[in-house]
């Protein structure tokens, strides 16, 4: 019996225990559903902040600078602000105070934060104000976050805005050299593993995952005090004559670097509105027929194949010649001229003449060389190769307008390029943007042929000339002006682009510009009216701040003669 | 017998010590390592005021500032032909 009573304590016992057993273990269970289910967000959100974590080492895109240091395109932090839209909503009383800073519409951002409610992230705004992230700070609403990131500033604005270009809201390149040299400036951010403590502090490093490497900088050959000047030059001109756009392009001859690029219409490049007219870097990627600037070049042609020399003679009476039923014209009837009269008095009757003398193919080639019809290979993005279409599809018209820069397109950086073949004595090198850049020069033309074409194009300064406006006081400048008509749908409109394109000091070049007014509708339109004082005015102010010494002696005499007699009296 | 004892001895000891030895360096290291972000944040401020002042001296230095400053505040105009000497080379 007491056997029996025994085994049923036991028993009980046992069911006891398992009881207590069972009990603990759902509480367990209860508590680990929930943890697991109710307190996720929060346990998750603990565990994190104190655990290992890989962050990213932040690096700066580098500073695009001109030629002397002085910064064109610098980026610096600013704070941008991202909220957590579920926290933010369940204080949606603080929503008026943060609306207010960031002066919107309260109603409007709970909307914006309530349909984007299911995000953990949302850009509230970015690149904001310092004072404005000093003041949402202060304000301390739950699951408002200030993130830093870098802005790109351009402190030459709309001056330098073509060639340096601008980034988008993530820092990459858009336009120009942000664009070009994208993955230079660039850099790459590292990412390395922590350990973080509650309180958001690294405490130890683990790992470094990826080495950042910061962006690197870019040296431009850039002036920036030339480019301002033929900026502010530009600007002038094209508003004076009613211009629709216009280049300018400034080279220096011993290296072929480019020391000032500027077009117009421009825009603001810390706040680029979207507008496609200003964006072009016309001088690169626009062409247009360049008219009477290449009649230099045919007559390199003319030289080389040794059917004239500079004071050969030509009838261009009665100033008109009919090609294929076309008449060219002369402005007047210039009788008979030399050639050196031919580029002075810039008669199409005379070059036209000549140049019809000369195979086709042999034109084509001097035109090949002197580096149309291709890109100029400055690495500048969109830019244009122009046309020349090969010999070998010329009609004889095409051949006659070919030679006085019709039928033929061009970008005023492949016309300076040509230019500075002649100044430099028959010397092709390929222009750039960047420092350092590597442009060995390439003999091109004969130098003695080089020179003889440069003595000519200083007589269109002379006072028989066609550029007289583009004279600078005591220095000697030769260059060429160019009136060309723009092709329309109906064929040739009397609208114009007036050009000159010159080197200077003409007896040890170096400087070379092109200027391009496009389209001015104010009375004058001719290139020795309209280019050529902005052509003298740009050379002037950069021959002064290169300090060229100046080459026109006799100028010089005559002119300090007067002085002492003005002294005298 | 004796000398097991006495190795196995300064074995303990040296584990205490090495054991003790990691605690103290990796708490140095630890602090070492806020004291590192520390100055990465301070070299990022340096930086970023670098990046600023730069800004500033560009925008002080625009031609168009100083081209203004000098011909309205200060009155400076080029001179003219006469007031120049050329010296020949």
């Amino acid at each position: 019996m007491s056997a029996a009573r025994n085994s049923h304590v036991r028993a009980s016992r046992l069911y006891a225990l398992l009881l207590i057993f069972f009990l603990v273990s759902l509480a367990l269970v209860a508590r680990a559903v929930k943890l697991q289910v109710a307190q996720t967000e929060f346990l998750q959100g603990q565990g994190e902040a104190r655990f290992l974590r890989e962050v990213d080492i932040p690096t700066t895109r580098g500073m695009i600078s001109d030629r002397n240091g002085e910064p064109l395109a610098v980026s610096t932090p600013v704070e941008s602000v991202w909220v957590n839209p579920g926290e933010v909503l369940q204080v949606p009383e603080k929503l008026g105070l943060l609306a207010k800073v960031l002066e919107t519409d309260a109603d409007e951002l709970e909307r914006k934060l309530t349909q984007r409610s299911a995000r953990e992230f949302v850009w509230l705004r970015r690149r904001l104000h310092p004072d404005m992230a000093s003041q949402i700070e202060a304000l301390k609403i739950q699951g408002v976050y200030l993130q830093k990131e870098y802005r790109r500033f351009y402190p030459a604005g709309e001056v330098a805005a073509h060639v340096v270009g601008f980034t988008n809201i993530d820092d990459i390149g858009q336009e120009g050299l942000e664009l070009a040299y994208n993955d230079w400036l660039i850099g790459e951010a590292g990412r390395k593993r922590v350990i973080k403590d509650r309180l958001g502090r690294t405490v130890e490093e683990v790992e470094l995952v990826k080495q950042a490497s910061p962006g690197k900088d870019l040296q431009l050959t850039i002036d920036r005090r030339l480019q301002y000047l033929a900026y502010t030059e530009l600007k002038r001109t094209v508003l004076k004559h009613g211009a629709r756009s216009g280049s300018v392009v400034l080279m220096d001859l011993h290296n072929g670097e480019i020391l000032a690029m500027v077009n117009q219409p421009s825009y603001n490049p810390n706040q680029p509105d979207g507008s496609s007219e200003g964006l072009r870097n016309r001088a690169v990627t626009d062409v247009f027929e360049p008219g009477s600037v290449m009649k230099p070049f045919a007559v390199t042609s003319m030289l080389e194949a040794g059917i004239v020399t500079p004071g050969t003679p030509v009838e261009t009476s009665p100033g008109t010649l009919v090609i294929s039923g076309h008449t060219i014209r002369d402005h007047h009837n210039y009788g008979l001229l030399d050639v050196t009269g031919v580029l002075t008095k810039s008669s199409n009757v005379g070059v036209t003449k000549l140049a019809l003398e000369l195979s086709p193919e042999h034109m084509w080639d001097t035109y090949r060389r002197y580096g149309f019809g291709e890109a100029t290979g400055s690495g500048f993005p969109g830019e244009s190769a122009g046309v020349l279409r090969n010999h070998q599809r010329w009609r004889r018209l095409e051949h006659a307008t070919i030679a006085y820069g019709y039928g033929i397109s061009a970008t005023a950086l492949q016309l300076a390029q040509a230019y500075a073949v002649i100044a430099s004595g028959g010397v092709l090198r390929q222009p750039t943007l960047i420092q350092g850049a590597i442009n060995p020069p390439i003999s091109m033309v004969d130098p003695v042929l080089a020179r003889q074409v440069a003595d000519m194009l200083e007589t269109v300064t002379g006072p028989a000339g066609t550029g007289k406006q583009a004279r600078v006081a005591n220095y000697r400048i030769a260059g060429k002006t160019g009136t060309s008509r723009k092709a329309s749908a109906s064929g040739y409109a009397s609208r114009y682009v007036a050009s000159f394109a010159g080197f200077a000091p003409a007896s040890n070049p170096r400087l070379v510009c092109v200027v391009i007014v496009n389209d001015p509708t104010g009375e004058q339109y001719y290139g020795g009216d309209v280019a050529a004082p902005l052509f003298a005015n740009v050379v002037g102010g950069a021959l002064r701040l290169m300090n060229v010494p100046p080459d026109d002696y006799p100028a010089l005499f005559a002119q300090s003669a007067t002085d002492a007699e003005g002294a005298a009296r | 017998m004796n000398a097991r004892l006495l190795a196995l001895l300064i074995i303990l000891v040296v584990d205490m010590c090495s054991a003790l030895g990691i605690v103290y360096i990796r708490h140095q290291s630890r602090h070492l390592a806020v004291a590192l972000g520390a100055l990465e944040a301070e070299h990022d401020n340096a930086m970023a005021e670098w990046s600023r002042l730069q800004l500033e001296q560009a925008w002080l230095a625009d031609a168009g500032q100083v081209e203004s400053q000098a011909r309205r505040r200060l009155q400076m105009t080029q001179p003219p032909e006469m007031h120049i000497l050329v010296v020949r080379p």
